[in-house]
């Protein structure tokens, strides 16, 4: 999967989990949390959808590095090439 | 034939604008359905029946605004006896607009303690006379009506449709004003150690796959209400001059609306969940926060409120009763800090959670052994 692939599917699961931010432009470096207020009930519900749309398996200790979509998308990156 | 009535949805929202009949006349109603959708300061929320029957009539049509207790529809039960008899549903007319005024009950009440008269308290630009305009004129009573801050005043800014962000800080601001009138808060914290929790959760969530992971809400807020349980003087509703216990607990979760504000709707019987059914539920609950489909019967009967701060946001915070309930649990974010552990100093992670109660139902000693309790079930989590 490309970046801007995994950057629009990463996109997508936000939009998904906190459908009244729908249409707004993500900053890639920011936190999620600074940006939208997304809390730990979003964030958790968001990684599942991360997992599911990509199978890759997210252990807890890496939640940290899925904070920003710029941190997503590399993440997953990583994570899908080493399989 | 029975009156159905807009129920009361909470402290904060005495007044909604009904959206949609989901109930059309004639249909067949069960107990618990969903009979209209109703539009408040806090979004939509689905309003049921607690009568079996058939829908007669609306009374009530989309777009109107009306108070709590006001008459929405009549329901026939079928068992059309004496003790129905009373309510005889007025003559069917299509006249114009009525141009009686329409008040809320909290907002006569809030008027007749403050000793300000009702009459003159200015309807909002929706024709309704609520809390927030009573209370608006008892901060500023030489303000000649018609000057209040209503929609009108200020294109307010909104978010998403229906969520009227001025009005719902209009509306905060009036039941916490009511509750801070009303309510000699009192508070009581204790700085509680979750490491055992924090340590079992993390065990816990690497045997599970994502989708069945734990939050630390879902032990913390089945520690609280079994620690509830055991402190019956926190948990129900001061009324009509007296505290009323409750026998079950029906605690309201505080949750973040994005854009501001928050809703506590009640996650019922929360002593009774296991662990993993009060994630599901928190989870639910939650996702219809946000997609404005939370029950009415959630919002009038939290027994008593939790707020949890949550990851990356302060050590502790001192909140404000939900009148009528008596207690709310405050609850800031676990950080790490030098704790002494058996005579020697250790990083642990703590908590620090803060109960007001209302003093006219109980003193600080109940919130004291509360802690003591929450402690102790936190220090146990495999066991709740």
């Amino acid at each position: 999967m490309s970046d801007d692939e995994l950057k629009e599917l990463v996109t997508r699961a936000l939009f998904e989990v906190a459908p009244d931010l729908e249409g707004e432009a993500i900053e890639p470096e920011e936190s999620f949390r600074d940006q939208f207020e997304i809390d730990s009930m979003d964030l958790l519900n968001f990684i599942i959808r991360l997992h599911e749309a990509t199978g890759v398996d997210i252990p807890e200790k890496d939640y940290s590095q899925l904070t920003t979509l710029s941190g997503c998308v590399s993440y997953l990156g990583a994570r899908l090439k080493a399989d | 034939m029975i009156a159905y009535r807009l129920p009361s949805l909470g402290a904060d929202m005495d007044k909604a604008t009904l959206v949609e009949w989901v109930k059309q006349p004639g249909d067949k109603l069960e107990r618990g359905d969903v009979v209209a959708v109703v539009e408040t300061v806090k979004g939509a929320i689905e309003i049921e029946t607690f009568e079996e029957g058939v829908l007669e009539r609306h009374v009530v049509e989309a777009g109107e605004t009306v108070p709590v207790g006001e008459t929405l529809a009549y329901i026939s039960t079928g068992k059309e006896g004496a003790e129905e008899s009373s309510e005889a549903p007025p003559p069917i007319s299509k006249e114009a607009p009525t141009t009686k005024r329409k008040v809320t009950p909290a907002a006569r009440k809030c008027a007749r303690e403050a000793g300000v008269d009702i009459k003159r308290a200015p309807a909002g630009p929706d024709g309704v006379v609520d809390l927030a305009q009573v209370e608006a004129m008892i901060a500023a009573p030489a303000k000649p009506p018609g000057e209040e801050a209503g929609e009108t005043a200020a294109p307010a800014r909104r978010t998403k449709p229906g969520l009227n962000l001025a009005a719902m800080r209009r509306a905060i601001g009036a039941a916490m004003a009511r509750s801070k009138r009303e309510i000699p808060h009192y508070y009581v914290a204790s700085s509680i150690d979750c490491t055992v929790l924090k340590t079992w959760l993390e065990t816990e969530n690497q045997k599970r796959a994502v989708a069945d992971r734990l939050l630390y809400a879902s032990p913390l807020i089945k520690a609280a209400a079994c620690a509830l349980k055991e402190a019956p003087a926190l948990n129900g509703f001061y009324e009509e001059g007296e505290f009323k216990p409750s026998s079950r607990i029906h605690l309201g979760v505080a949750t973040a609306l994005r854009g501001g504000g928050l809703i506590a709707p009640a996650l019922h019987d929360t002593d009774e969940l296991s662990i993993d059914v009060c994630m599901a539920h928190l989870r639910d609950l939650v996702a219809r926060v946000r997609t404005g489909r939370i029950r009415g019967s959630e919002m009038s009967d939290p027994t008593a409120t939790i707020s949890i701060l949550g990851d990356d946001t302060a050590d502790a915070v001192a909140p404000v009763i939900y009148p009528p309930q008596v207690v709310i649990i405050g609850c800031g974010a676990i950080v790490s800090r030098p704790w002494v552990v058996n005579g020697a100093v250790e990083p642990r992670h703590v908590m620090t959670v803060t109960v007001a109660g209302d003093h006219r139902a109980s003193d600080g000693r109940a919130a004291a052994r509360f802690l003591n309790s929450l402690d102790k079930f936190l220090q146990a989590p495999e066991a709740l």
